[in-house]
């Protein structure tokens, strides 16, 4: 074993490592527990969870696209009551923190959800205002500043854990967002959520998604990412944690340096179930290879 | 419980009409795999990153899996190009397969929905009638379903067997004397044919189950891409949807929407 420090804290919360998943891409952690030893992640990001269940989308719902996919979800989710009965009782078995993604069709859903987690055994929540793929709420909430800082303050107001926004790649300036969640309370910043896109099927000549656009995600989008981490990074005082096409420790990495002090594996995990313990170890060897005693001697060391 | 491993490859076979067949070793694997289950079959092009999911043909001794596909796009034409003795990164198996309840087994089978069977009744053990539906005259798997019982075959431009789908063949089959009694349908095919099992199940009062296919991104239960809906509010999901890759992709033709 060796001695380098992998641990970072975010909004007072100690994780063991630096690597968490991105939610969605990962449920509860229930279905990967099978190919991932849990216990190995710095915290588990849960699948976005509304105050009552929600469909989703029609399929298909999803889409390969060179070096990504596309995904048109929904934010089908169980509702809160399941998720508190079912999902929080199960992470908890393991040493990683949580983090809940929380979604909601309007702003009273948001806090109101919120709200239901104040007492619940979790870690961190992540205010999800930026969603591409729902007609109301999700991204509605994460492009217009003074909206998305009302909302943050409104979730700060009621929440009884640190309160994490993340953002969207679809707007014009991503340092503003980043300080209007800052001025209204946030005690982190996650991002990037995906980037609306659309495929067509020439054959069919129709859209490849039922939803027609779908969110971008997977190595393609990681240049995007790691630009929009570094910006809001250079805007704000809070944490971040940076996600977007992370699929090795050299990505994540990247991010780090960029000003992540978390980083996100997502559509990686479809390609490899255990791509986030890969990366979390390949973050260890780095350290170890460069004699890097602390991981936080890099978190935004490139400028 | 699946596994995730780098197998090798020790058959590849073109059958004809974008129809191969790739048989890889893995024991652990196949002694665990039933049939309608499938596997994830991972692209070594880092540009494709979904795995393609295949259900499972034939579960055969020394502990090879036998998978029979079409090639669709990219990354089952690679799959078709990959020789033996080269490697496969493969997931399973997963999903849940066909229950077997011990009676008179009914298989119903139309175009790459066919391979699935083929294992099905290897387990029944005894020989169940085979309605095979396919294209035209380039068929697949003919003979190995011939050599285990009686094949009822049809084509959707009539070059063999009856002209239409498995159900047209099943209908003229029923017309003819064959018996539905104690009968369970299993099916796998397109949309619409699935369709027309259900309907055909409901009209006689029969048990029918049918595999779905949707296009997949985790294929383990996770990211709900492939959601089915369901006629009664699913357990897992809170809603009328349950994950095709997970629940099923085998389900109860009564507990599923098609509409």
């Amino acid at each position: 074993m060796s001695n380098v420090n992998t641990e970072v804290s975010i909004a007072g919360v100690t994780l063991k490592n630096p690597v968490t998943v991105a939610s969605g891409t990962f449920g509860s952690g229930q279905e990967f527990s099978e190919f991932v030893d849990l216990n190995k992640l710095g915290a588990v990001t849960t699948k976005g969870v509304a105050v009552v269940p929600w469909a989703g989308n029609p399929t298909p719902r999803v889409a390969e696209t060179p070096s990504g996919m596309l995904n048109a979800i929904g934010l089908q989710n169980p509702g809160i009551d399941t998720f508190l009965k079912r999902d929080v009782p199960f992470l908890r078995k393991f040493d990683t923190k949580i983090i809940v993604n929380v979604c909601g069709h309007s702003e009273d859903e948001y806090v109101e959800c919120v709200k239901r987690l104040a007492d619940a055994d979790v870690d961190l929540l992540e205010i999800n205002i930026s969603c591409p793929n729902v007609k109301a709420g999700g991204i509605t909430f994460g492009t217009v500043p003074e909206v998305a800082e009302r909302i943050t303050r409104r979730c700060r107001e009621v929440a009884k854990q640190p309160v994490i926004m993340k953002l969207s790649p679809n707007v014009t300036s991503i340092a503003d967002m980043a300080r209007a969640v800052e001025a209204g309370g946030a005690d982190g910043i996650s991002l990037i959520n995906t980037i609306t896109g659309m495929k067509i099927d020439v054959n069919k000549r129709k859209f490849v998604l039922a939803n027609k656009t779908g969110g971008l995600s997977g190595p393609a989008i990681h240049p995007v990412a790691v630009r929009m981490v570094y910006e809001a990074a250079q805007a704000v005082k809070i944490p971040i944690i940076g996600m977007g096409g992370i699929a090795t420790a050299e990505d994540a990495l990247e991010m780090i340096l960029a000003g992540a002090t978390v980083v996100s594996v997502g559509t990686a995990n479809f390609h490899d179930p255990a791509a986030s313990v890969k990366v979390a170890d390949g973050i260890r060897e780095y350290l170890e290879q460069t004699h890097t005693a602390d991981v936080k001697e890099l978190i935004g060391a490139v400028r | 419980m699946a596994l995730q491993a780098r197998v090798k490859i020790t058959k590849c076979a073109d059958l004809g009409e974008g129809i191969f067949e790739l048989v890889f070793s893995c024991p652990q694997m196949a002694g665990e795999a039933r049939p309608g289950q499938f596997v994830n079959v991972y692209s070594d092009d880092g540009a494709r990153l979904l795995p393609r999911p295949i259900s499972i043909c034939e579960i055969l001794d020394a502990g090879q899996i036998r998978l029979v596909y079409r090639v669709v796009g990219a990354g089952t034409k690679e799959m078709s190009g990959k020789k033996p003795g080269g490697e496969l990164t493969v997931l399973g198996p997963l999903g849940n397969g066909y229950p077997f309840e011990g009676k008179k087994a009914v298989l119903l089978g139309g175009g790459v929905g066919i391979p699935p069977l083929l294992e099905l009744e290897k387990e029944i053990g005894i020989p169940a009638a085979a309605f095979l539906g396919y294209r035209s005259d380039k068929t697949f798997l003919l003979d190995d379903f011939r050599e285990k019982g009686p094949v009822y075959v049809s084509s959707d431009d009539g070059s063999i067997g009856i002209k239409g789908n498995v159900i047209t063949a099943l209908e003229k089959a029923v017309q003819d004397g064959f018996s539905l009694d104690g009968a369970v349908l299993y099916a796998c095919g397109p949309g619409p044919m699935l369709k027309g099992v259900k309907n055909f199940a409901q009209q006689h009062g029969l048990k029918a189950y049918i595999s779905l296919e949707e296009r997949m991104a985790c294929g383990i239960g996770a990211c709900l891409g492939c959601v089915c809906k369901t006629t009664g509010v699913d357990g897992h999901s809170g809603v009328k949807n349950a994950r095709v890759c997970k629940d099923g992709p085998v389900f109860d033709a009564g507990e599923v929407d098609l509409s």
